[in-house]
């Protein structure tokens, strides 16, 4: 096979380990609280921000800047949960959608008014590694394995610990949950961190590979709604599947033409999916 | 769904008419040049808004009607520029242009149902390929960096339509008047009632015989014709073109939210807005210069999210309810039929 | 509880189990008024509600699903135990606890519905309507098991259209028209009560 083409299969792999996670943390969130995040991508821009400002502004070792970020947007995806999205529940649908796109512009504004609309950039790189006859870059397949490894631990919270059961439970059925002793609104508070948490895993393997503006949850935000729709809206193994199937449509296109009309593609590609199987990809 | 209509109920065809009729009478006024653009670029945005609440106001919610601007705005610069075609003509093909978009993305969209989140989500879809297709396009529509509509020679000025804030001025008046005359004919016409029906229940609309694809239809072309109007003039306007301002997620939503600030179930709720948000983002810009640009999203998406939470009419949302409160409507289902903000429609369920 | 569509039987048990609240009156359990507990603490005062349509979920295991059934505080130390001994009750449920729920027939679902209550330990079970939907044979082995949960000391309050079945399970009847009492006594004095006799049981 072209080395070229099988580089960029490997790298549309690559891509879709780093879309996983947030299709993950959003579709998490949508399952249980039924609500959409329009600034999902935005929490993962104050992410980087967070990770970016930590290392080379106050010197902290990576690591632990790292480690700072996960817990700080989960504490973000709390806050956002109690002030705007919990006192609309059960208002309609696209209220609260609009409400999730206001805290989008607050974001993108903080940052602005903070950082400014300077590029910046973590300046961390890993050597390529040479895996025979491609080059692959080391960054990003570290990345991805630590996307990998996000993944496993959420599912495996999701598989064997109660809330995780009941989280799963509950994306299913919310009206009979107190029955099982479950309170609803303690779920939704933890889907959400949970959900803020893998927006700053995410940010975390993001920082590492993108300069980072405070616009810059534009570019991969709207791609993220369109894989947990092709998924299917709170279908977490369907939108992991989904991910890497954009992955590779935007890493192959890219191949064939260019970066930009590789999005094109996918995103004609997400309309025509909705129009065909308007309950996803993996829907029975 | 039916308050709305109080408003240009009480303003009446006459009023109206007398509105316009007065507001063109500004450019005599001889305001200082700054005041008119801060003028003409709300008016244009009032176009825009008012032409995305016309459907949105039915559940119809699009998070892509930046990609009309765009079309509008892009198909006449490009033509003028690369074909010599005048924007008296452009414009028109613009805004066909953008229907034609808007009949392929509505069509299949109402034919198989695809409703709420869904819609909201292909719209999205939309607006990004036509930013995305304009960024990559860039040999001839000069990318990101935005292009220019050519300068015409000055006597061929008034045929390029290029010319002072007082033709632009009319020419947005124009737009406007005929979004809210739209507004009215709708709102007179059956269609109306068959899309408060369809946003309540599409099913049941179905089947009491309204045309669930047609009614969808009819409006969404209606709305997409404002914006890629409204989007045409403001790039001929400013004679200046940007993927960023006129496609993608960021305009749709400052649409979004000038008509949702504003009150999107009253004809004159989008104008409220686009006057707010304009006069927001030239208050913010005088008040803190360009070191502050963070500021205006900041206070825009503030307002937005607090609209939602406490004032999910808007602002003419007030205005409506203080008649209804001094007289209670008779009909015991009052509230119970149309709950503030109310947009019933739940996530699609599938064709 | 037996009663015509629309007595309020399946009303009067989610007001027990704080699925809706009443607007006026008092419930009281234990010295305790019900309507002041919030819905998801009721579990750990020892009530489980089985919900009509069973409502497991159906793209959990059974096992996940009496996981769920566990969720309380004070039922998770007894997970193991109490799943156990579902599974001695139900030998059905512990063949397929690595099913899918959904993929369950209706007398299993059945089971694994009252099985999931009884995870968190509950001293009185409401159970709305379990014969609704099975065959013959299979509504026969759920009231069999009603039986024997009884016999294993916990209160049982039922409701039920198949009245005939239910009364030879339970002590107490209780008759429900529009939201009334209209009739109540012990099981054998209702099943010759020949007002009752006449309106479900079909005899003339």
């Amino acid at each position: 096979m072209d080395p070229f083409l099988l580089e960029a299969l490997l790298n549309g792999v690559l891509l879709g380990g780093v879309f996983a996670l947030p299709v993950l943390g959003l579709n998490l969130v949508f399952g249980v609280v039924d609500v959409i995040w329009l600034c999902y991508a935005e929490l993962v821009m104050v992410g980087m921000y967070t990770v970016w400002f930590l290392h080379t502004q106050a010197g902290w070792p990576l690591g632990l800047a790292f480690a700072v970020c996960l817990p700080a947007i989960a504490v973000l995806g709390l806050l956002l949960h109690l002030l705007v999205v919990r006192p609309l529940l059960g208002r309609p649908p696209i209220n609260q959608v609009l409400a999730t796109g206001g805290v989008l512009f607050v974001l993108q504004g903080s940052a602005t008014l903070v950082f400014s609309t300077d590029f910046r950039s973590l300046g961390v790189e890993m050597p390529p590694m040479e895996m025979g006859e491609v080059f692959v870059s080391g960054t990003k397949l570290a990345a991805f394995v630590a996307a990998l490894l996000g993944a496993a631990a959420l599912w495996a919270f999701l598989k064997f610990t109660y809330v995780g059961t009941a989280i799963r439970a509950i994306a299913r059925d919310r009206e009979v949950m107190p029955l099982m002793g479950v309170d609803p609104r303690r779920i939704y508070l933890i889907a959400s961190a949970v959900g803020g948490a893998l927006a700053g895993l995410a940010a975390c393997l993001l920082v590492v590979q993108l300069d980072m503006h405070p616009f810059v949850g534009l570019s991969f935000g709207p791609i993220t709604f369109m894989i947990c729709v092709m998924g299917g809206l709170g279908n977490m193994l369907g939108g992991f599947l989904a991910a890497f199937l954009m992955g590779l449509i935007v890493s192959t296109g890219g191949f064939w033409w260019n970066t930009e009309m590789s999005y094109v593609v996918a995103f004609l590609f997400f309309i025509l999916v909705i129009f065909l199987r308007p309950r996803g990809l993996f829907a029975r | 769904m039916t308050e709305g209509r109080n408003i240009s109920a009480m303003g009446g065809t006459a009023l109206g008419a007398a509105a316009v009729l007065a507001l063109a009478a500004v450019p005599l006024l001889s305001l200082p040049d700054y005041f008119m653009h801060v003028l003409i670029t709300m008016l244009l945005t009032a176009v825009a808004g008012t032409g995305w609440a016309l459907m949105g106001r039915f559940g119809l919610v699009s998070f892509g009607h930046g990609a009309f601007l765009g079309i509008g705005a892009y198909t006449m610069a490009l033509l003028w520029n690369l074909y010599g075609i005048t924007p008296w003509i452009g414009i028109p093909l613009g805004v066909a242009a953008a229907m034609a978009v808007g009949v392929m993305l509505g069509y299949p969209s109402f034919r198989l149902r695809v409703v709420g989140h869904y819609f909201a989500l292909v719209t999205l879809a939309a607006g990004e390929i036509v930013r995305i297709l304009i960024v990559a396009l860039r040999g001839v529509t000069g990318g990101s960096l935005g292009m220019t509509p050519q300068q015409a020679p000055p006597e061929a000025a008034f045929a390029a339509m290029q010319f002072g804030k007082a033709g632009f001025w009319w020419l947005a008046l124009a737009a406007w008047a005929g979004g809210l005359l739209a507004w009215r004919l709708l709102d007179r016409s059956m269609s109306s009632r068959a899309l408060a029906a369809i946003a309540e229940d599409e099913d049941a609309a179905a089947s009491i015989g309204i045309r669930v694809t047609r009614e969808k239809l009819k409006v969404m072309m209606i709305s997409v014709a404002l914006a890629a109007l409204a989007g045409a003039l403001t790039a001929q306007y400013r004679m200046y073109l940007n993927p960023e301002s006129l496609a993608g997620l960021a305009p749709s939503l400052q649409i979004v939210f000038g008509a949702i600030a504003g009150g999107m179930f009253s004809p004159i709720g989008p104008t409220i807005g686009a006057l707010i948000t304009i006069g927001l983002d030239e208050s913010l810009r005088v008040f803190f210069g360009t070191q502050f640009i963070g500021a205006a999203p900041l206070v825009y998406g503030l307002l937005l999210v607090m609209f939602m939470l406490f004032l999910p009419r808007g602002i003419a949302g007030l205005l409506e309810r203080r008649p209804a409160a001094r007289v209670p409507q008779p009909g015991p289902h009052r509230e119970a039929a149309a709950p503030p903000g109310s947009l019933g429609e739940k996530p699609a369920t599938g064709a | 509880m037996v009663g015509p569509n629309g007595a309020g039987k399946t009303t009067l048990l989610r007001v027990i189990s704080g699925l809706i609240r009443p607007r006026v009156g008092t419930l009281r359990y234990g010295g305790e008024d019900l309507t002041t507990v919030p819905p998801h603490e009721l579990p750990a005062l020892g009530i489980a509600h089985v919900p009509e349509n069973r409502r497991l979920f159906p793209h959990l295991t059974v096992e996940e699903n009496l996981k769920v059934g566990a969720y309380a505080k004070r039922a998770r130390p007894h997970f193991a135990a109490r799943r156990d001994h579902v599974y001695t009750l139900f030998p059905r449920l512990k063949e397929r606890r690595h099913q899918l729920a959904g993929t369950l027939s209706g007398g299993e679902q059945q089971m694994c519905a009252i099985g999931r209550a009884l995870m968190s330990g509950p001293r009185i079970l409401l159970l709305d309507e379990p014969s609704a939907g099975l065959a013959p044979i299979v509504v026969r082995q759920v009231f069999e098991l009603v039986r024997h949960i009884r016999q294993e000391g916990l209160t049982v309050l039922i409701v039920e259209q198949n009245v005939a079945q239910v009364l030879r399970v339970v002590d107490r009847a209780y008759v429900l028209e529009t939201g009334r009492v209209a009739a109540e006594g012990s099981a054998a004095a209702l099943a010759a009560d020949p007002a009752i006799r006449r309106s479900y049981l079909g005899v003339h």
